[in-house]
C-alpha cells in the first residue's frame, strides 16, 4: 500500500511536469496549427539559465528558486526569436510539413548550440538545491517537500493560465486566432503579435517546468528536453492537442502510467508503455480524449 | 515513339552502371591491398551505400507520398539486428567456418534480404494504424513506433552482449558473424554497391509505374485521389512498407560495416550522423520528390560530414569555426533550416538528373538563364 | 423494354445525413437514368455538394441508400463507389497540381491497371503493353477536352477554365457510369461555359453516361438539363422538366428569399 502511494505521488510529480510542458506546446499548437519540436529544448534553456543565475540569487540573499525569474525571461526571449527567426518566414512560405521540418531543425540547432557555448559544453552539469530537503512522513509514506511543491506550483500556474485565456483580452485574442486568423485580424486583432506573445507564454511554462524537473532531478544536460519535450507532447496529444485542461489531463495521465510501469512492471520499458498508450489512443480517438474529430472539407 | 526514348535512356543507364561497376572492381582488385583504400576509402563507400539508401527509402515515404515518417531508423535498426544475429547464428551453429567459406557469401546476402523482408513486415504492422492518420499526428505516431521498435530491441535478451545468449544489452554484438574488418570491406566491397545499385532500381521502377503515379496524386490531394478509384489506404500502407524494406537493407549494410551495434544509435534522440531527424535533413536537401537528389545529397552530406570531422582543412581555420565544427548536428541543424525557409521543396525540388536528358536540360537552363538575363537587360533598358 | 421497367443507373432512397443535430439532407431521392442529363440546383447552402458528397461515400450517410444500377453501396469507401461507377468532379478544382496532365488521367487509371510490384521491377511485357495502352488512351480521353497538346505539362500550370476540363477528363478516365459535376462552370467566361458544354455534350454521347449536374448558374441548367430538382435547406422542394420548375412558386421564393 505504501509503495502505491509512493508511486501514485511520483505520478502526480512527474504528471505536472509534463503538464506544465504539455501546456506550451498545446498553447502554440492551438494557435499556428504546429508541432514546435524545440519546446522541450527551452527546458534546457531554462535549466542553463538558473545553473547560472542560481549563485548571483542566492548572493542577493534570495531563495534558490528566485532563479526561476530569469530562466523565465531568458526562455520567453528564446521562444519568440524563434518565431521570429524560424516559424513565421516558413509560415508564409511553405506548406505543413516544412513548418515541421523547420521545428525539428530548431531542436536540433538549440541542443546543439548549447553544446557548442563553452561555458555549458556536452557534459552534464549539478544544480544545487531548490528546495526544502526533506518531507512529511505518515503511514510509512515519505512525501518529500520537493513532490508536493511541484504539484501545487504546477496546479496554480494551470489554474491561473486557464483563467488568463477565459478572461483578460490577450486570452481571448488568443483564442479569436486559433479559431480563425483571417477574421481575427479582420475583428482588429494583431496576429503576429499575438502569436509572439504565445511563444512567450508557452516558453516562460517551461522555464517553470524546468525548475520543477531541476528541483527532483538536478542533473542539466543539453539533450535533457528531447526526451522529457516528447513525452510532455504525448500529453498533450493523448488530451486532446489545442485544448488546456487536455493538456493537463494527458500529463497526468502519461505521468502515472510511467511511473506506475516502473515501479509495478519495468524500468527499462517506462518509455515504450508511454508510447504503446499514444498510439492506441491516437488509433481509437485520433483528437485526443477531450478532442473532437473535424473532418476535412470537401 | 517515348516508349523508344525511354527504352534508350534505360540503356544508356545500364551501359554506365555496368562500367562504372566494372571500373570499381578492377580499381578494388588493383588498390585494395593499400593503405588508404583500405582505412579510408573502402569504409567511407560502406557508410555512404547505406545512407544513400536509406535517404532514397525515406524520400519514398516524405516526398513522393508526402508523408512525415520520424521513425525510420526503427526499421533500419530492426535490419541491422535481424542481419547480426542471423549472421552470429549461421556461425554459431558453423553453417560457415571464416569469411573465406563460399557459403559466408550466400549467407550475406540472405542477411540482407531476412533484414529487409522483416522491416517490411514491421513496416506493414505499424503502417496499418498509423496510415489512418495525417500530417503532425502521423509524425509523432511514427516518431513513438521508432522508440518503441528501439525500446523493444534494447530489452530482448539475445539482442545483448553475448549476441544469442543471454545478456543485458549492450554495445559489442557480433564477433565474428558479419561487422567487417578493414580488409573484408575491401573484399565484400562489391556487395554493397550491387545491393545499392539493385535497391536504387527498384525504387526508381517504383516510381515510374502506377505505383509512383497513385501516391504522388496521394500527396497532391488524397481526396481526390481516392475519388478517382485509388485505394488510398492500401497505397499508403504498400509504400511505407516498401520503404521500411530499404531501410532494413540499408540496416544490414549498417551492421556488415560496423564493428558494434547500439540501439543508441538508432534512437530518435541519438545525436549523431544516424538518427531519423539526419536523414530528414538529406531528403530535404537532395529535394523531396527526387530520387537522384537523395543520392547526391546523401553522398554530400556524407562527404561534408567526413571532412568536418577528419579534414586536414578544417585545422587551417580560425579556432572558433574550429570549435562550432566540433558539433557537426548544428551546422547540418542550421543549413536545414536555411535551405527550408529559402527553398521549400529541398535543393532540387522534384527535378530528377538523367543521363539522357542532361544536355538537353543544361541546354534549356543555359537558355533560361540567358532569357532571363535579356529580360533584366530589358527592363533596365526601360527604367 | 418499356419505361416502367427499366432500372437507373443512380437511385437514391430517402437518403440523409445527420451533422450533430442539423439535418444537412434528408429524404432525398433521385433516379437517373442512362444517357439523362439532370440538373441539381439549389441556393447557396441548400446541401448540394453534400448531396454529392453522399452519392460518392466520402459522407456516410445516417438514413437511406444509394444504388447504382439496382445494387445498394452502402458501407463502400470512396474508391469503391469509383469502381462501381460513380465518377465526379469538385466545386473548389482538386487536381494533382504537382504532376503532369496527362498523369492526372493516368493516376485514374490505376484501378484497372493489372500489372503487378513484380511486373513494374523487372518492367516485364505486360508492363510495356499496358503502359502504352494506358498513354493511349489517355491521350483520347484529353482530346476530348481539348488539353492533349497540353499532356507533358503540370497541371497547376493550366489555365483556370482548362483545369476544369481536365478534372473531367480523370472522372471520365474513372470509365464510369454516372458522371456528377459539381458547378463545371463556376468562374468560366461565356467563351468556356459555351466550350464545357460541347464537351459535356460529347461526353454523353460518346459513352452513354448519366450525368448530374450541379450549377448556379440557372439559365445554363435550364438550357442543357432535361430534368431538374431543386433543394434548399436539405430537402427536395421540386422536381421535373425545365419549364415547370422556372414557374414553380416554391422554387422562385427559395430562390429570392420570402
Amino acid at each position: 500500500m505504501s509503495t502505491f502511494i509512493q508511486t501514485l505521488f511520483v505520478g502526480l510529480r512527474l504528471g505536472s511536469i509534463y503538464a506544465l510542458v504539455a501546456l506550451g506546446y498545446t498553447m502554440v499548437y492551438g494557435i499556428i496549427r504546429l508541432i514546435n519540436f524545440a519546446h522541450g529544448d527551452f527546458i534546457m534553456v531554462g535549466g542553463y539559465t538558473m545553473i547560472f543565475t542560481v549563485p548571483a540569487v542566492l548572493a542577493l540573499g534570495l531563495p534558490a528558486w528566485a532563479a526561476v525569474i530569469a530562466a523565465i525571461a531568458v526562455c520567453a526571449l528564446v521562444g519568440m526569436g524563434t518565431e521570429l527567426i524560424a516559424y513565421r518566414p516558413v509560415r508564409k512560405k511553405g506548406t505543413k510539413m516544412t513548418a515541421l521540418i523547420t521545428a525539428i531543425a530548431m531542436s536540433l540547432l538549440l541542443e546543439n548550440l548549447a553544446q557548442a557555448i563553452p561555458a555549458i559544453g556536452p557534459n552534464p552539469k549539478v544544480a544545487s538545491q531548490i528546495f526544502t530537503a526533506g518531507g512529511i512522513s505518515f503511514a510509512g509514506v515519505t512525501l518529500e517537500y520537493t513532490t508536493l511543491l511541484t504539484i501545487v506550483i504546477s496546479a496554480i500556474v494551470m489554474v491561473v493560465l486557464f483563467q488568463f485565456t477565459q478572461r483578460t483580452k490577450l486570452g481571448r485574442a488568443m483564442r479569436c486566432v486559433s479559431e480563425d486568423k483571417e477574421a481575427a485580424t479582420l475583428m482588429g486583432i494583431n496576429v503576429n503579435h499575438t502569436i509572439l506573445a504565445t511563444f512567450a507564454i508557452g516558453s516562460g511554462l517551461a522555464a517553470v517546468a524546468a525548475l520543477m524537473y531541476m528541483a527532483q532531478y538536478p542533473k542539466i544536460y543539453t539533450t535533457m528536453g528531447s526526451l522529457l519535450g516528447l513525452k510532455a507532447f504525448v500529453s498533450a496529444v493523448l488530451g486532446g492537442i489545442g485544448i488546456i485542461p487536455g493538456a493537463v489531463l494527458g500529463g497526468i495521465v502519461i505521468g502515472l502510467v510511467e511511473s506506475f510501469t516502473t515501479s509495478y512492471v519495468s524500468s527499462s520499458m517506462a518509455d515504450a508503455f508511454v508510447f504503446l498508450i499514444l498510439i492506441v489512443v491516437l488509433v481509437l480517438k485520433p483528437a485526443g480524449i477531450l478532442g473532437k474529430n473535424v473532418g476535412e472539407k470537401v | 515513339m517515348k516508349q523508344n526514348k525511354t527504352m534508350q535512356g534505360y540503356l544508356l543507364n545500364t551501359v554506365v552502371i555496368v562500367v562504372l561497376f566494372a571500373a570499381f572492381q578492377m580499381l578494388t582488385a588493383a588498390y585494395g591491398g593499400s593503405g588508404s583504400f583500405k582505412l579510408v576509402i573502402a569504409p567511407c563507400l560502406w557508410q555512404c551505400c547505406y545512407l544513400i539508401i536509406l535517404a532514397a527509402s525515406l524520400n519514398l515515404v516524405l516526398g513522393f507520398l508526402g508523408q512525415l515518417s520520424l521513425g525510420h531508423c526503427g526499421f533500419m535498426a530492426i535490419g541491422a539486428y535481424t542481419a547480426a544475429l542471423l549472421s552470429l547464428a549461421c556461425e554459431r551453429s558453423e553453417v560457415f567456418k571464416n569469411a573465406n567459406d563460399p557459403v559466408y557469401l550466400v549467407i550475406i546476402f540472405a542477411c540482407i534480404l531476412a533484414a529487409g523482408v522483416l522491416s517490411a513486415l514491421v513496416g506493414l504492422l505499424v503502417g496499418i494504424p498509423a496510415l489512418r492518420l495525417k500530417g503532425d499526428y502521423l509524425a509523432i505516431i511514427t516518431l513513438g513506433f521508432g522508440m518503441i521498435i528501439v525500446n523493444i530491441i534494447n530489452n530482448l535478451p539475445f539482442c545483448g552482449q553475448d549476441g544469442l545468449a543471454l545478456g543485458s544489452a549492450s554495445a559489442s554484438l557480433y564477433k565474428n558473424g558479419l561487422g567487417f574488418g578493414s580488409k573484408s570491406k575491401v573484399t565484400f566491397l562489391w556487395v554493397a554497391l550491387l545491393t545499392t545499385i539493385v535497391c536504387m532500381t527498384m525504387m526508381f521502377m517504383f516510381i515510374r509505374s502506377k505505383y509512383g503515379r497513385c501516391i504522388r496524386a496521394i500527396r497532391d490531394d488524397e481526396i481526390a485521389a481516392s475519388a478517382s478509384g485509388i485505394n488510398t489506404s492500401f497505397y499508403k500502407v504498400m509504400t511505407f512498407a516498401y520503404s521500411a524494406f530499404f531501410a532494413g537493407v540499408a540496416g544490414a549494410l549498417y551492421a556488415c560495416a560496423n564493428a558494434t551495434l547500439s540501439t543508441s544509435s538508432f534512437a530518435f534522440t541519438n545525436g549523431g550522423i544516424l538518427n531519423s531527424t539526419f536523414i530528414v535533413v538529406m531528403v530535404v536537401l537532395g529535394g523531396m520528390g527526387s530520387l537522384t537528389g537523395s543520392v547526391v545529397a546523401a553522398v554530400v552530406m556524407f562527404l561534408v560530414n567526413y571532412q568536418i570531422k577528419n579534414g586536414a582543412w578544417v585545422a587551417l581555420l580560425p579556432a572558433s569555426v574550429q570549435g562550432v565544427f566540433q558539433y557537426p548536428m548544428l551546422v547540418y541543424a542550421i543549413l536545414l533550416i536555411i535551405i527550408i525557409v529559402f527553398r521549400p521543396k529541398g535543393i532540387f525540388g522534384a527535378y530528377e538528373f538523367s543521363l539522357r536528358n542532361l544536355p538537353a536540360d543544361l541546354k534549356a537552363s543555359r537558355a533560361r538563364k540567358a532569357a532571363e538575363k535579356a529580360e533584366r537587360k530589358e527592363a533596365g533598358a526601360h527604367v | 423494354m418499356s419505361e416502367a421497367v427499366k432500372t437507373p443507373v443512380l437511385e437514391t432512397k430517402k437518403l440523409g445525413i445527420t451533422f450533430g443535430g442539423l439535418k444537412a439532407v434528408q429524404d432525398f431521392n433521385i433516379r437517373i437514368y442512362q444517357g439523362e442529363l439532370v440538373g441539381l440546383i439549389g441556393p447557396n447552402g441548400a446541401g448540394k455538394t453534400t448531396v454529392f458528397n453522399l452519392l460518392t461515400g466520402v459522407y456516410v450517410p445516417t438514413e437511406g441508400t444509394v444504388l447504382l444500377n439496382g445494387v445498394p453501396l452502402n458501407g463502400k469507401k470512396p474508391h469503391q463507389f469509383v469502381a462501381a461507377g460513380v465518377a465526379r468532379t469538385f466545386q473548389n478544382i482538386r487536381l494533382f497540381k504537382q504532376m503532369s496532365v496527362i498523369d492526372n488521367v493516368k493516376a485514374a487509371f490505376t484501378k484497372d491497371i493489372s500489372y503487378n510490384l513484380l511486373d513494374a521491377t523487372l518492367r516485364t511485357p505486360k508492363f510495356w503493353k499496358t503502359e502504352k495502352e494506358m498513354t493511349e488512351k489517355a491521350m483520347d480521353l484529353l482530346a476530348i477536352c481539348h488539353l492533349e497538346d497540353k499532356a507533358d505539362i503540370l497541371a497547376s500550370s493550366l489555365p483556370y477554365g482548362q483545369q476544369r476540363k481536365l478534372e473531367i477528363a480523370r472522372a471520365l478516365a474513372t470509365d464510369m457510369k454516372v458522371l456528377l459535376l459539381d458547378e463545371p462552370a463556376a468562374g468560366m467566361n461565356p467563351t468556356e461555359t459555351a466550350e464545357l458544354l460541347e464537351c459535356i455534350n460529347t461526353i454523353r454521347d460518346r459513352f452513354g453516361v448519366a450525368i448530374l449536374l450541379i450549377e448556379h448558374d440557372m439559365s445554363l441548367v435550364m438550357n442543357v438539363c432535361e430534368r431538374i430538382q431543386v433543394i434548399d435547406y436539405g430537402q427536395t422542394i421540386a422536381s421535373g422538366l425545365p419549364e415547370e420548375i422556372a414557374n414553380n412558386p416554391k422554387v422562385i421564393a427559395a430562390y429570392l428569399g420570402e
